[in-house]
């Protein structure tokens, strides 16, 4: 029971360096993605009329400038044919020409207008779920207190996400609702959104945030009817009731630790978790360490204490993040990973 | 001054010799050629850099090289192409060459700033060199904070570069406003100038107004950086939207830096190769002016997803559609232009045509990106990454090609391969088209960019892109091949083998040490071919009763 839990919570298909690979909804759309609110399918049918209309005003222009081409070839240079008119200005094809388009285009920004802004006034009764963007994962706080690297939502509500970013830009990313905020360290920013349709879709970061930047993908998934509450205590309970060595490996995948520590012996931007349990690791102060109880709990509570030699000091601190229960779990995780 | 329509023996290339001759020289055309061949020398270096970031992109995860590398090959791919290829391109290559004969001028207002100008150039390209050979930059070409304040690569050594690159901008920019104001010819008022000229000057405008605010930026970057003064970062108290704000006020303005010469180009070949007087001049020529001056208030329009204000993002997405009117003003025109004219598909025009063609859906795609609500969900993703190659590579790009062709003769005294030239001009338009197109699709589909690994469902166009990228190196490689070779082959040069009438046209090719004894006098408007006809003896067009 427990194992199906944390198999649950390892939905993907993991690419060689560990990367998640959600997938996209399907879609009869070819331009855009599944659209998963109704505000997406207001934004699309803007961006389907903008689509058409250029279609039709390039080929116009394009045909017109080949034909003329074909029409008033110049043949080869001896013939020294002359130009039919040297007509050079007229000011009614001027203000023709600058006026049409202006009507286009206050449509159109009306039109982009109206949905801008309810895309960025979140109403009153939304839930709110905290987002967190840190190189080079994403994690989700709920109401409840439970923290995950997955973003759950309720069919049919309204949900606010509120972003903030721990170190550098990220971008919170969700293109089936066509959502995007900054995650900017030292404030908060949001977004929100309302789901339609239960199922799930891809997230990603949008703004380039360094070496992973492309492995910060997450995915959110819809709950119909009361899925979304009986999860959140599914997870509580489960999580409670698991023993330490799964709790930790549960941690390890939600708090998204493997972007960077890879469980297969491969070097990534940290070291490897395989094999790191009771070996002596030279810091790059020089010193060496044992990697014991103590110095794992230091390595997540105050990463920059001891780097080890020859990695980046990029790690973030997960002070108030874990209860001391979920690190002594991952404690015990590391040392199965032999 | 020899007879029209003939070649005389002294010219600026034969005029001194050896190496240091052209080190030291005050020469308007000799500092473009020196100018000409950098930027492509760096066209080549960020091209290279293009095709091993598409080449990565073929599978969805790793293929040839790493994260790191990846990261540090789009940053120099994007640096060097806007800061060494595309801001300099035209104006400080093709521009220096053209504009004093333009105005038949012996030279700029203050050659000894060219000069200088040039050897910022070189200084800021070797420092960005200096950046790639020790940890290359990996923050993009925008060094977005707090990412480039803390990032391990050497971001100062680019920054720097970028900062004194702007100082080669600047120069550029003042010699051509004065020269334009003060060296005119007698007769030659404003609406009676080029529309190349009207195209540099607002730039020149911009470059002087706009790129101090990034070296200013820059430098506060360095700051923060070598020194921890707080000013975008906000664990050191600042603010890291400040850094957008400061960065877009100049590099939006940059991007019509980029793009209004490349407008200046195709006016000239449009009306040349039409054997018929430009259409609506006071528009394309105003507009410009208009495109420069609108080009200064819309630089949030790279905000909408920053957590900019509401209102803010309204008022700038506004004056963003303003822009569009000029600009489709120029486009209408353009193609007014050649209607009942005598249209004759050289290189030139071709690579003019190809600049409509593509220009064009890099105009119309930028639309989707002005609307606020269909920009939050394009933003940053591969559409974005489309539209500004249509309008940089197939804009920009595109016309420093045709004007390069167009001007080649002028600057040479020879002529290129006509047939290769069309040939490989054709490779060139598909290929980038090939490229870009499905950068569209899968940016709207919602691809971001700058990612290194992607979802497999987007594989198939990145293919399609990745083809489409080398189709277009294939071109350039034989652009450049029948171009080296047309130095030593290439069939004589006549003083004005398309016809033009603009005074570069009246002068030799390649044109005397001085351009012209006497300054000229004008009398009429730079697009009246009637007098101006074709002889077959020379290859070129020989004006009546001289």
């Amino acid at each position: 029971m427990t194992h199906f839990v944390a198999n649950s919570l390892l939905l993907f298909s993991a690419q060689p360096d560990g990367a998640f690979v959600p997938k996209l909804a399907p879609t009869d759309n070819f331009w855009l993605p599944n659209a998963g609110s109704e505000l997406a399918r207001s934004i699309d049918s803007l961006f389907m009329f903008i689509m058409w209309s250029s279609i039709v005003s390039v080929l116009i222009i394009l045909i017109a400038a080949a034909w003329i081409c074909w029409k008033y070839k110049g043949g080869a240079r001896e013939e020294n044919r002359a130009a039919l008119s040297q007509e050079d200005h007229s000011t009614t094809l001027e203000i023709v020409w600058s006026v049409v388009p202006m009507f286009f285009l206050v449509t159109v920004f009306v039109w982009g207008f109206k949905d801008f802004v309810a895309l960025r006034t979140s109403p009153k009764d939304s839930i709110e779920i905290y987002a967190t963007g840190q190189k080079w994962k994403w994690t989700f706080k709920y109401p409840s207190g439970h923290v995950d690297s997955e973003l759950h939502v309720p069919q049919g509500k309204n949900v606010r996400i509120l972003i903030k970013s721990v170190d550098v830009l990220h971008s919170l990313f969700i293109p089936e609702y066509r959502v995007k905020m900054d995650a900017v360290p030292g404030r908060y920013t949001e977004l929100w959104f309302n789901p339609e349709q239960a199922g799930t879709s891809p997230i990603f970061c949008a703004e380039y945030c360094g070496t992973q930047h492309s492995d910060m993908m997450s995915q959110v998934t819809v709950h119909a009817g009361d899925g979304y509450d009986k999860w959140l205590l599914e997870m509580e309970k489960r999580i409670d009731a698991l023993p330490p060595v799964e709790l930790g490996q549960l941690m390890v995948k939600q708090f998204g630790c493997g972007a960077c520590h890879s469980l297969d012996g491969k070097t990534g931007t940290g070291p490897t978790f395989k094999g790191l349990w009771a070996k002596t690791e030279t810091l790059a102060t020089g010193q060496t360490v044992l990697v014991d109880e103590n110095y794992v709990r230091r390595s997540i509570l105050e990463p920059m204490a001891d780097v080890v030699q020859g990695f980046p000091p990029q790690m973030p601190s997960f002070k108030g993040q874990l209860s001391d229960k979920k690190i002594d779990g991952i404690v015990e995780y590391l040392k199965t990973l032999k | 001054m020899a007879a029209p329509g003939t070649t005389i023996d002294e010219n600026f290339i034969t005029h001194e010799k050896g190496l240091l001759s052209w080190l030291t020289t005050l020469d308007h055309k000799r500092i473009g050629v020196m100018y000409l061949m950098c930027v492509l020398g760096a066209f080549l270096l960020g091209g290279t850099a293009a095709l091993v970031v598409r080449t990565e992109l073929w599978t969805p995860g790793p293929t040839i090289i790493s994260h790191d590398v990846y990261n540090q090959a789009f940053t120099l791919h994007g640096a060097a192409m806007v800061f060494l290829v595309i801001i300099p391109g035209i104006p400080a290559a093709l521009g220096n060459i053209v504009l004093p004969l333009m105005l038949g001028a012996k030279d700029v207002a203050f050659p000894r700033l060219n000069l200088a100008s040039w050897y910022l150039w070189v200084i800021g390209a070797l420092f960005l060199i200096a950046s790639l050979v020790t940890n290359a930059a990996d923050t993009g070409w925008t060094f977005y904070t707090p990412y480039s304040t803390t990032t391990t690569t050497s971001v100062i050594p680019a920054v720097f570069g970028a900062f004194i690159l702007g100082f080669s901008s600047i120069f550029t920019g003042l010699n051509f406003m004065t020269t334009i104001h003060k060296l005119r010819p007698p007769g030659m008022t404003w609406f009676r100038m080029p529309l190349f000229l009207w195209a540099l000057y607002s730039t020149a405008v911009m470059q002087v107004l706009a790129t101090p605010v990034l070296g200013i930026t820059l430098l506060m970057l360095i700051v923060e950086r070598a020194v921890g003064i707080g000013i975008f970062d906000p664990k050191l108290g600042g603010d890291p939207v400040l850094f957008q704000h400061f960065f877009w006020f100049y590099s939006h303005p940059a991007v019509y830096i980029m793009i209004v010469p490349a407008f200046g180009v195709v006016s000239e070949i449009f009306p040349v190769f039409s054997r018929k007087r430009v259409f609506g001049y006071k528009f394309i020529a105003l507009s410009s002016v208009a495109i420069a001056i609108l080009g200064f208030l819309v630089w949030g329009h790279h905000m909408f997803t920053s957590g900019q204000s509401v209102v803010a993002s309204t008022v700038f997405s506004a004056i963003t559609f303003l822009i569009a009117i000029p600009t489709a003003i120029k486009v209408f025109n353009w193609v007014t232009t050649m209607y009942k004219g005598a249209v004759h598909l050289e290189t030139p025009m071709i690579y003019s045509l190809g600049f409509l063609w593509v220009f064009t859906i890099g105009g119309v795609t930028g639309m989707f990106l002005s609307v606020m609500s269909t920009d939050i969900h394009l933003h940053d993703t591969y559409f974005v990454v489309a539209h500004f190659h249509y309008v940089m590579m197939g804009g920009a790009i595109t016309a420093l090609l045709g004007g390069l062709h167009y001007w080649w003769p002028k600057m040479s005294g020879r002529m290129y391969n006509e047939k290769l030239g069309q040939v490989s001009s054709l490779i060139v338009l598909f290929g980038l088209n090939l490229t870009f197109f499905p950068q569209f699709i899968m940016g709207s589909r919602g691809m971001p960019r700058r990612y290194y690994n992607y979802l497999p469902e987007f594989q198939e166009m990145h293919q399609l892109s990745t083809i489409g990228a080398y189709m277009m190196g294939l071109g350039f490689v034989i652009t450049a091949w029948y171009l080296i070779v047309s130095l030593k082959k290439g069939r004589i040069a006549p003083a004005n083998p398309w016809g033009g009438h603009t005074l570069e046209w009246h002068c030799s090719s390649p044109p005397p040490y001085y351009n012209f004894h006497d300054a000229p006098v004008i009398t009429e408007g730079p697009y009246e071919y009637a007098d101006w006809t074709y002889d077959k003896k020379i290859g070129g067009y020989v004006r009546k009763g001289q």
